[in-house]
């Protein structure tokens, strides 16, 4: 049981908090991450039958280290800045979306939209994630232990995402400047994608991010693909034909 | 948005508390559709030749006895009534064509709702909750249920355009998500003499895959085919008497989460429509994936 008013005068022992969603309110949950945990002393905030709930941990503004045990619904996370977010069980739709900073771990598979325009910040998602996975992703990493739906990373602007697993149709439509590796199969690329060779620099990323992630892949087994830039300039002759 | 759910029973000892399981799971799918709910029972069939007939009348004061004496003059049967609030199931030998029509003649304010041996059909408009109170949903008995809470954003909020739709026998569908072709698709089911109910564009996806199934197919064969005529957004759950059925458009658009262990497969929207159902916690949880089809007999 949650008690918010102990937590705001912390006693040395009084550094973690549960809250147990079937008794607690969700918001209580995210009023109490969102004004007290920073000042309160309160360093690990657990979470306890998340059901499913949206917005879990949503708009973090601290380094709190949430634990959340259960399957979450839309939204978990997202906006995080500074917080480190363990959810062991699934993500429904947009987790971790526009995050700006800090860590994401979704210990199951997530769903839609995961880790969507992402600003900063690590996403780690043991499973799968599911279609549009890193879309208009704009700096933040995301490492998927499992495969990824179609569409992932489409019009992705900045960051990497590591692929362990593979990738449906239409991987990287319409890249800018973000970078994909992926170790399986790739079903399809999307339009100005390409496979690009590794260099030592792409190896040493994917190291940093595996480790980050705690996953133990080779380096050595993943693809590169990038964006062709040919969809950077407008081309009269094209004829809308990429 | 909407909320759809699904729930296939695979223990027969379980069939009694069918009811009990899945009224928190169209409860939970409020948020989603708040604006009208039902759901498709299916029960113990009856044996030919009896069939039974879905009956809904709105806001009328229906004297039930009354209209079961002067069908029983018109189409000679034995009828038996069961009344629940503003529903009805007729039990009958009795053509349930010939009884559509004696219906649409002399009863015109009432509407079929199903028609099958094993589909019965609730659905109104209102909250979810207070819809489920209202015809005891919690005592509902049967093998498999398909439920929905609706959102509208294509047409009017009546209980005709609320969902379940139902085409021919022990057929029903629920649909998340919009169509971009109802029309095209009505255009040309209409000249086949199939005709529709209301605008509603969930409609002519269900009487799409009813006229397949009638010309031969079997429901998977029916969806397969759905992908090159249905445009647009759909996560559609349907029911016969023997399979619950679920399939996603190809872009996924609208979520669903597949909850399954050795008792039932139970199917929602989301997950928090599944959180309370027993031994959740070890069963296998999967999000359908686009145009790939998953279907379950009972």
């Amino acid at each position: 049981m949650a008690n918010i008013e102990a937590a705001r005068e912390p006693c040395a022992m009084a550094n973690s908090l549960e809250f147990d969603l079937s008794k607690d309110s969700l918001r209580d949950l995210n009023l109490f991450l969102h004004r007290d945990a920073h000042r309160s002393g309160v360093t690990e905030v657990v979470v306890n039958h998340p059901d499913g709930a949206h917005s879990i941990a949503c708009g973090m503004n601290s380094p709190t280290n949430i634990q959340i045990h259960g399957h979450v619904g839309y939204y978990v996370a997202g906006m995080n800045k500074h917080a480190s977010v363990t959810v062991h069980g699934n993500a429904g739709p947009g987790a971790a979306e526009n995050m700006m900073s800090g860590r994401v771990h979704i210990r199951g598979f997530a769903s839609t939209a995961a880790g969507a325009s992402a600003h900063g910040g690590l996403l780690v998602i043991d499973g799968d994630a599911s279609l549009r996975c890193g879309i208009s992703l704009k700096g933040g990493d995301i490492v998927v232990g499992g495969s990824v739906g179609s569409f992932s990373a489409f019009m992705a602007q900045a960051g990497r995402i590591v692929i362990c697993g593979d990738a449906e149709d239409a991987l990287g439509d319409s890249l800018y400047e973000a970078v994909i590796y992926v170790r399986g199969e790739v079903r399809s690329l999307g339009a100005d994608a390409r496979f690009e060779p590794m260099t030592d620099a792409d190896r040493k990323v994917v190291a940093q991010l595996l480790a980050l992630a705690g996953m133990s892949f080779d380096p050595a087994e993943f693809k590169r693909v990038a964006s062709a830039k040919s969809l950077y300039h407008w081309h009269a002759d094209a004829d809308q034909e990429y | 948005m909407c909320g759809i759910v699904g729930l296939l029973l695979k223990k027969p000892n379980l069939r009694d508390q069918l009811g009990a399981f899945m009224v928190p799971m169209l409860v939970g799918m409020t948020e989603r559709g708040p604006d009208s709910a039902g759901l498709a029972v299916y029960t113990e069939p009856v044996r030919e030749p009896l069939h039974k007939l879905s009956l809904y009348c709105g806001t009328q004061v229906v004297d039930w006895s009354s209209l079961v004496t002067d069908v029983t003059q018109a189409i000679p049967s034995a009828y038996q009534i069961e009344v629940n609030g503003n529903h009805a199931i007729l039990t009958c030998a009795a053509d349930p064509d010939a009884i559509v029509g004696w219906l649409a003649t002399h009863r015109p304010g009432i509407a079929v709702l199903s028609i099958g041996q094993s589909i019965d059909l609730y659905k109104d408009v209102g909250a979810p909750a207070l819809i489920a109170e209202r015809y005891h949903f919690k005592t509902l008995r049967g093998s498999h249920l398909v439920g929905h809470t609706r959102m509208a954003t294509e047409s009017a909020v009546t209980p005709a355009h609320a969902h379940p739709f139902t085409a021919g026998r022990d057929f029903c569908l629920v649909h998340n998500g919009s169509l971009s072709n109802p029309h095209l698709v009505r255009r040309k089911l209409e000249p086949l003499g199939i005709r529709f109910e209301t605008d509603n564009d969930t409609e002519a996806a269900c009487r799409f895959f009813e006229w397949r199934l009638r010309e031969g197919d079997d429901l998977k064969t029916a969806v397969q085919r759905g992908f090159s005529e249905l445009d647009g957004f759909f996560t559609f759950l349907m029911g016969t008497d023997q399979e619950m059925l679920i399939v996603r458009d190809a872009f996924a658009c609208k979520p669903a989460v597949v909850a399954e262990t050795d008792a039932y497969v139970a199917i929602a929207s989301e997950f928090r429509s599944l959180a309370h159902l027993p031994d959740i916690a070890h069963a296998t949880l999967f999000e359908p994936k686009p145009e790939e089809i998953y279907s379950w007999r009972i």
